[in-house]
């Protein structure tokens, strides 16, 4: 009980310090929800007729949803990511680990409240966000459409909400997993590395692929291209083909998804790079 | 049960030895000074016994290994480092919320209480505070928790003067109870020789002089010697002299007080010609 209770003020502490990485995906979006606003405020009549009435333009309207909530998501996967380079070295280069440690906190706890943040915290933003976003765009646009008066009545026929949001729940959990080993790897650099740490966190990588590019075989770019694409072509393509994006709740395999054998093992990548975070933070100490 | 029991404890950080076989001892209730020269291993010796590095040796901290005990040791252990750790970007609020939140033992109003006594604002960030502030509100965190074992290293160091003054003033005035032990570093010994009940000497690692401050009172003796008089006094072997006013001061250790009221006026060493006496000895016994 008191264990989950430090642990939760533990991630608390991680939000008040990087407030910016919560407020990332609320600014991108409500950035987004003004273009899209914007463009609806300027769009002519000719390409509303088309959307309206041509078939193969009828997702149009919705994949303007689906641009703007994506722009939400992927600010959230960045910003964890870059929350991990900085997590286990921010706390050394001010020094302020010896406070930390003077604590009763266990390193396990501490790093354990680091990874929640991408892998917990950041998806539950994202999906508040997105709702968000959603329930002050339709408003917006139809106020754009009444102004130069036509009815939105038409567009709402053209939208479903509900599904989109569904989807990105069904997906943001898989996602949070799938980039799991990645998060995990930059915390284990940053708790490691004096500087760059992003240089530490790819240099590996980057030789590989160097040195495989004058070899035959292509497993690493594979394996990596299969990672950084497969978070999000696995939940919202249609049988994780990466062909057809997802077009109704029939779609959703839950089964699928989440027994792909790639999302465990990089969760079991993941739990091996924290259990090494968490004996390198045990003789850390200022930089 | 000692608070602190450390047998042989070694550390090396490549082929500098920071501490080399370090026996130490501290009993419940006792203020004790680790005194040392730069490099003389105090930090790390207080490193060790807050378990934020591994050794060799046996070291007990209320019963527990630091190193593998750190969380739990915590609980009853509280930490003052040399220089401001306390997270920049953090509110004072946050930071007595924080500490309430994951500390069993704080108590947020006792807390508030001695914050209110300074300037350090509750809404301000520990970033626009000045460093006596930073160190005023690290004491005022530190102390409002309910610890057996309270480490300062170089709490006051880069204080003003007043600041430093104030510093131990209200250690001693709200915090010393006989239950409660300190185990402070300092290289500046002025300021601290008052509030002490046990001093250690460290030097290259090793605990060169430890004792009560009776103990150490009863045992050196610094006396006050004419020119007429030196050679005779030089011939008990002093540990350590200096010019007083075309006088000599000289320390000696272990000589009949008695005797040396025959050479001059003997009165107890400070810490700080005691520090020179025992620290400044040791090369010169080395090479000899």
């Amino acid at each position: 009980m008191s264990r989950l209770r430090t642990f939760l003020w533990q991630v608390r502490r991680e939000l008040w310090e990087h407030r910016v990485v919560a407020l990332a995906p609320a600014a991108v979006g409500a950035f987004a929800a003004a273009v899209h606003f914007l463009s609806a405020l300027t769009i002519s009549d000719a390409e509303r007729q088309g959307a309206l009435t041509d078939p193969a333009k009828a997702d149009s309207f919705m994949q303007l949803y689906g641009a703007a909530s994506m722009s939400v998501v992927i600010t959230g996967l960045v910003a964890g990511a870059l929350f991990c380079l900085e997590a286990l070295q921010g706390e050394r280069r001010d020094r302020s680990i010896l406070f930390w440690k003077s604590l009763p906190v266990s390193d396990l706890t501490t790093v354990l409240a680091k990874i929640a943040v991408p892998v917990a915290v950041l998806p539950a933003v994202t999906l508040a966000v997105v709702v968000l976003q959603g329930m002050v765009m339709v408003p917006l646009q139809s106020l754009a459409w009444l102004m130069r008066g036509y009815d939105p009545a038409e567009l709402w026929a053209r939208l479903d909400l509900p599904f989109m949001w569904l989807a990105i729940a069904y997906a943001l959990p898989f996602m949070a997993l799938w980039y799991a080993p990645i998060y995990a790897w930059f915390l284990l650099v940053s708790g490691w590395a004096k500087r760059m740490t992003i240089l530490w966190a790819a240099a590996p990588f980057v030789a590989f692929l160097i040195v495989e590019h004058t070899a035959l075989h292509r497993w690493m770019h594979w394996a990596l291209e299969k990672r950084l694409a497969g978070g999000i072509l696995e939940p919202f393509t249609r049988g994780g083909k990466g062909q057809v994006w997802l077009d109704g709740p029939a779609a959703l395999e839950p089964l699928r998804l989440y027994t792909l054998p790639g999302l465990w093992l990089g969760v079991a990548l993941a739990a091996l790079f924290l259990f090494a975070a968490v004996r390198l933070r045990r003789s850390r100490s200022p930089i | 049960m000692a608070v602190i029991d450390a047998r042989g404890l070694r550390k090396s950080y490549g082929s500098t030895v920071a501490l080399d076989g370090l026996d130490l001892t501290v009993g419940e209730g006792r203020i004790v000074g680790l005194l040392g020269p730069n490099g003389a291993g105090k930090s790390t010796a207080l490193q060790a016994i807050l378990g934020l590095i591994p050794h060799e040796g046996e070291l007990k901290v209320l019963g527990r290994d630091p190193w593998s005990e750190r969380e739990a040791l915590m609980r009853e252990v509280c930490f003052i480092a040399d220089v401001a750790v306390l997270p920049r970007w953090m509110r004072v609020s946050q930071a007595l919320a924080y500490m309430q939140g994951v500390h069993p033992g704080f108590d947020r109003t006792k807390a508030e209480a001695f914050l209110a006594n300074t300037r350090v604002g509750l809404d301000a960030k520990i970033r626009s505070l000045s460093k006596g502030m930073v160190t005023q509100l690290h004491l005022a965190l530190a102390m409002a928790v309910d610890a057996r074992l309270l480490v300062l290293d170089e709490p006051t160091l880069g204080l003003d003067l007043l600041y430093r003054k104030t510093f131990y003033d209200s250690l001693i005035e709200d915090y010393v109870d006989h239950s409660r032990t300190i185990l402070v570093s300092t290289h500046d010994v002025y300021e601290i020789q008052h509030i002490l009940t046990d001093v250690v000497f460290l030097d290259a690692g090793r605990v060169v002089l430890a004792g009560t401050m009776e103990e150490i009172e009863a045992r050196f003796a610094e006396v006050l010697v004419a020119p007429e008089k030196l050679d005779a006094a030089r011939a008990l072997g002093p540990k350590h002299e200096r010019p007083l006013f075309g006088r000599t001061a000289l320390v000696f250790d272990g000589v009949d007080h008695k005797r040396l009221a025959e050479l001059g006026e003997v009165r107890t060493p400070g810490l700080h010609d005691l520090f020179l006496a025992v620290i400044g000895h040791q090369p010169k016994e080395a090479a000899a």
